[in-house]
């Protein structure tokens, strides 16, 4: 039978199951897949916040969503075109967000009387009609992945784990994507068990080849490959972007790394991943808690490294004593918070960008710090580096306000040429700076950074004390004189806000805009995608996004001022807002949504056709 | 390689330009001359020592060594001497804190340092009193101990800093007197021979919160009664005319003071601080009484153990021994791993 190929120029799929089903695998495949083939993607994961909920229950559903296109995309998409259901808990756990219309596969084994009591169907959705509105596939998957490995050496049980390649040949059939770097991978990550290879293969294979006969697919699509910029790419998380570019960092610094990290989710897999670096002379270190973890990183950054301590918010708060240290200190210091819902243990799996204020202002005393924020998952590789870069030549802490939703998800990265990479090399004290070239001045500035000389320890002649205390000008003495700390007080404030950034960039395509949309860190995708969608409405909209929160782009008032209408969309109750009120005195209208997900642009897009039309 | 050049350095050598600030009397002014008298003695050039303190009246010891120093935050100097040990293994990184400093905001830190085994050196300046927020009673404080804050007096037991250490597994574990100058140098010295975390608790007299509180251990007339003085290789005995003794007792599980007179010599506990297992030198420290009777200085455990430092450095550099290329190759080849593919 041939099939009807028709052409997409995007989709969504959402793969659910029980967290032991290997959905998180699965979609990686898939977008592995995707990307050979050359689509724009962007993914998301959801993890259940249990490790291990109990089997076929609705806390126990993870899903994977991807979302290709034949031209650029921001988001892992608003709403699923596709979901594969592996039990009745991803059914219900995700039907909810599902347009009606859309493709549901669902595995029919998994539909027993048992399976459904527990998650509240009285009767069996697949049977009462109320599925009827979307394009349903009952596929009984478990039992034809069993089937198709009958002439196979494995056990039962190992024949129903497969039913996810069974699933992923599937999907793969349907949407026409390349298969060899499955198969690749299959024959990697079972290399020492050759029988689960052949297995898993062959269930991968019963899966595509039940597509192509089955009567119930009759159609097949493609989604050409995107216009994207030539070069090499890879598909990349958040959080691994972030240690890349923290590698990057200690590379193009030519210092050594030293990362203080307590486990933190949605954190932790920068630790990790760092773990695996030691060649490039990266030090990791699992503190006994965050409050060591900085003490460390600081400790290290005193000796000469480029001190780093990633975690998220409650770890944040435990390191803001630190933090002042290193404000007071004048030391490089690159703090990573993946934020996450708070407050206290909050949702810690759920995205939020509630950290602001404490990053910008969460201290004793007047302690300004740089802050700067990631807008995707590959930028977080950028943003590290900008971080560091930022430590390391103005000598201070660094907050880096990433989140759960950048850190988890996924774009493919063209990659960086090494030698385009910024130059972070600095140069040590080595001699003494006072007029009689025998003093040393700890405290004495540079004109231009206004820092202070990082005189490492093991430098002769250059000994000298640094403490919490305050201190005199230029000496580093301690004083409680009234006038020295008025005196540096408004230094270190203006030494901050005199860290030169780049001028924030207006997207206005057509100059007509009047309202202008500003946000920070991942809300950048689902802003973008719903101002694009704005103008092929024909509606004007303009849209800036900061990278740097402190200081902020010396142009940013100018620009504010050139718009009718300021507005700023924020997973929190408006904490950038409030400060370019305040800043600005602009009537900024604040757009909040807190509910742990990220905005889809579907809402953004008509709360900003609001806002457009009616001012 | 040629001999070294023995450093010509003397005590005047380590004191810095700062006015020392302590109230007159106050027990950190003989610590810190016997500090600087003693480091010439390491042959450590100044700019490889670096003393790194949390807070406190014995945290302002940084300030006054002419060498590399951190006057830090309450209770974390550990944690950040750890991170400046550890990546920079060429110095020599000493540790200054309070009672309260150590055991009390900062005892997490401590304990993990210790059981670290870190590259430190780390005085306990032990006056049991919260000597700078002006005497509110320390976790070294003995139970009902009347301060501002426990007018009625204080209601928890103290630590013993000692066995808080040896429970930790420190591997050297020492106390010493501020006012004993020789046997504080002779501590300072074994413990800055030691490779990992060395704990050395110093009794130091807060003359204005705390007076008096080591007096019995330091009065010609009861010293001699009060202190039993741990000599490596030596039988345990201690009073004028060495009148008791240290003995194991049959089928008890720690050691006990008994008069010489009265025991077999041979029963006599010989002082071994390589004893492998710390239940010896937790049972030396568990002597002393409330009084402070039979309180155990010098050196009670001095045991090898490969160091934090040393461990963590060898993985860096197995892994940095088996990269090839320069770091700008290696870092392509990272960015370039796993799947990529190619947009012509
Ligand atoms: C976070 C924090 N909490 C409290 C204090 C106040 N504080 C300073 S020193 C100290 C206790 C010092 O006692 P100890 O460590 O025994 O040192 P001493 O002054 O006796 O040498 C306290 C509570 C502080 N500086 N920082
Ligand atoms: S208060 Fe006590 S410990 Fe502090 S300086 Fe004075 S005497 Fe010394
Ligand atoms: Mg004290």
């Amino acid at each position: 039978m041939t099939k009807q190929v028709r052409q997409l120029d995007r989709v969504v799929i959402r793969f659910a199951g029980d967290s032991g089903d290997g959905m998180q695998l699965t979609g990686d495949r898939f977008t592995s897949e995707t990307a050979q083939l050359g689509n724009d993607i962007s993914t998301l994961p959801n993890f259940p916040a249990e490790i291990r909920a109990p089997a076929g229950t609705l806390p126990g559903v993870s899903s994977f969503q991807v979302h290709f296109a034949d031209y650029d995309i921001l988001t892992p998409g608003d709403a699923p075109n596709v979901l594969v259901a592996m039990n009745p808990a991803a059914l219900k756990a995700n039907i909810g967000d599902l347009p009606r219309g859309a493709d549901i596969i669902v595995n029919t084994d998994e539909f027993t009387k048992r399976n459904l009591t527990k998650v509240g169907y009285a009767v069996n959705p697949l049977e009462d009609g109320s599925l009827d509105g979307y394009a349903l596939h009952p596929v009984a998957l478990t039992s034809m992945t069993i089937g198709a490995l009958a002439d196979h050496a494995v056990s039962k049980k190992d024949a129903e784990r497969a039913k996810n390649m069974f699933a992923l040949g599937l999907l793969s059939w349907m949407y026409s994507r390349p298969y060899e770097s499955t198969i690749r991978f299959l024959e990697r990550k079972f290399a020492s068990r050759p029988e689960l290879v052949a297995a898993n293969i062959a269930a991968f294979k019963a899966g595509w080849n039940f597509g192509e006969t089955t009567e119930d697919f009759g159609v097949r699509y493609e989604v050409k490959p995107a216009r994207m910029r030539p070069g090499t790419y890879r598909n990349i998380t958040g959080n691994q972007a972030l240690s890349l570019g923290l590698v990057a960092a200690g590379v193009r610094s030519g210092l050594p790394v030293f990362l203080g990290a307590y486990p933190i989710t949605p954190a932790s897999d920068i630790l990790h991943e760092l773990s695996k670096h030691k060649r490039f002379g990266v030090t990791t270190m699992q503190a006994e808690d965050e409050i060591a973890a900085i003490g460390a990183a600081l400790g290290a950054s005193y000796g000469g490294s480029l001190g780093i301590t990633t975690t998220s918010g409650p770890g944040v708060a435990l390191k803001g004593e630190t933090i002042s240290l290193a404000v007071a200190l004048e030391l490089p210091l690159v703090i990573i918070d993946v934020q996450r819902a708070g407050p206290s243990t909050g949702m810690p799996t759920k995205t939020e960008q509630a950290d602001l204020n404490m990053a910008l202002f969460g201290r004793h005393g007047e302690a300004p710090v740089a802050v700067v924020a990631p807008r995707s998952p590959s930028d977080c590789f950028f943003a590290a580096l900008e971080a560091s870069r930022i430590a390391l030549t103005y000598r201070t802490p660094v907050i880096l306000l990433s989140d759960n939703y950048v850190a988890n998800g996924s774009e493919p990265w063209l990659l960086p040429e090494v030698d385009s990479l910024p130059d972070l090399r600095v140069e040590f004290a080595t001699e003494p700076n006072g007029d009689d070239g025998k003093t040393f001045l700890p405290y004495l500035r540079d004109p231009v950074t206004m820092a202070r000389p990082w005189a490492i320890p093991g430098t002769p002649g250059l000994e000298h004390r640094i403490g919490g205390l305050e201190k005199a000008d230029k000496t580093g003495d301690i004083s409680y004189d009234p006038a020295n700390h008025d005196f540096m007080v408004r230094t270190r404030a203006a030494r901050i806000e005199g860290i030169p950034v780049p001028d924030l960039e207006v997207e206005d395509p057509d100059g007509d805009a009047r309202t202008l949309v500003l946000g920070w860190g991942s809300t950048f995708g689902p802003i973008g995608a719903a101002c694009r969608a704005l103008r092929q409405r024909g509606l004007p909209i303009a849209q800036a996004h900061l990278r740097h929160l402190s200081p902020m782009p010396a142009n940013l008032g100018e620009v504010l001022k050139a718009y009718d209408r300021v507005v700023i969309p924020e997973m929190n109750l408006g904490q950038l807002a409030h400060v370019v009120r305040a800043r600005y005195l602009v009537d900024a209208i604040p757009y909040n949504q807190v509910s742990g997900l990220p905005f889809t642009a579907a809402k953004l897009e008509s709360m900003l056709e609001e806002v457009v039309k009616n001012g | 390689m040629a001999e070294p050049v023995a450093l010509k350095l003397t005590q005047k050598d380590f004191k810095s330009d700062q006015e020392v600030r302590w109230c007159p009397g106050c027990g950190d002014y003989a610590i810190l001359a016997a500090v600087q008298s003693f480091m010439p003695e390491l042959q450590i050039p100044r700019e490889r020592t670096v003393f790194v303190s949390g807070i406190g009246c014995s945290s302002r010891f940084p300030y006054y060594m002419n060498t590399y120093g951190m006057h830090s935050i309450h209770g974390r100097a550990p944690a950040i001497a750890t991170g400046l040990s550890v990546s920079r293994p060429d110095l020599s990184v000493w540790v200054v804190t309070g009672d309260g400093d150590a055991l009390s905001i900062g005892g997490n830190h401590l304990i993990h340092a210790l059981r670290r085994n870190v590259n430190l050196k780390i005085l306990l300046f032990n006056n049991r009193i919260y000597g700078l927020t002006k005497g509110q009673y320390s976790p070294t404080s003995e139970l009902g101990k009347i301060t501002k804050s426990t007018p009625v007096g204080s209601a928890d037991s103290p630590f013993n800093p000692l066995s808080l250490a040896l429970g930790a597994e420190a591997t050297f574990v020492a106390r010493t007197i501020d006012s004993d100058r020789k046997h504080l140098q002779s501590v300072l010295r074994a413990a800055a021979e030691h490779q990992g975390s060395a704990f050395v608790e110093i009794y130091q007299n807060c003359n204005i919160f705390n007076d008096g509180a080591f007096e019995t251990l330091k009065d010609p007339s009861t010293r001699d009664e009060y202190l039993i003085r741990l000599e490596h290789g030596q039988p345990i005995t201690f009073g004028a005319d060495g009148q008791r003794c240290v003995v194991h007792p049959p089928g008890g599980f720690g050691l006990e003071v008994r008069e010489t007179a009265s025991v077999d010599p041979a029963d006599i506990v010989v002082h071994d601080a390589t004893v492998a297992e710390p239940a010896y030198a937790f049972a030396l420290s568990r002597l002393p009484g409330l009084d402070l009777r039979n309180t155990p200085i010098g050196v009670l455990r001095q045991v090898q153990r490969s160091s934090y430092d040393e461990r963590v450095r060898e993985q860096t550099e197995t892994a940095k021994a088996k990269a090839t290329g320069s770091p700008e190759d290696q870092l392509a080849g990272l960015l370039t791993s796993g799947d990529t593919w190619t947009i012509l």
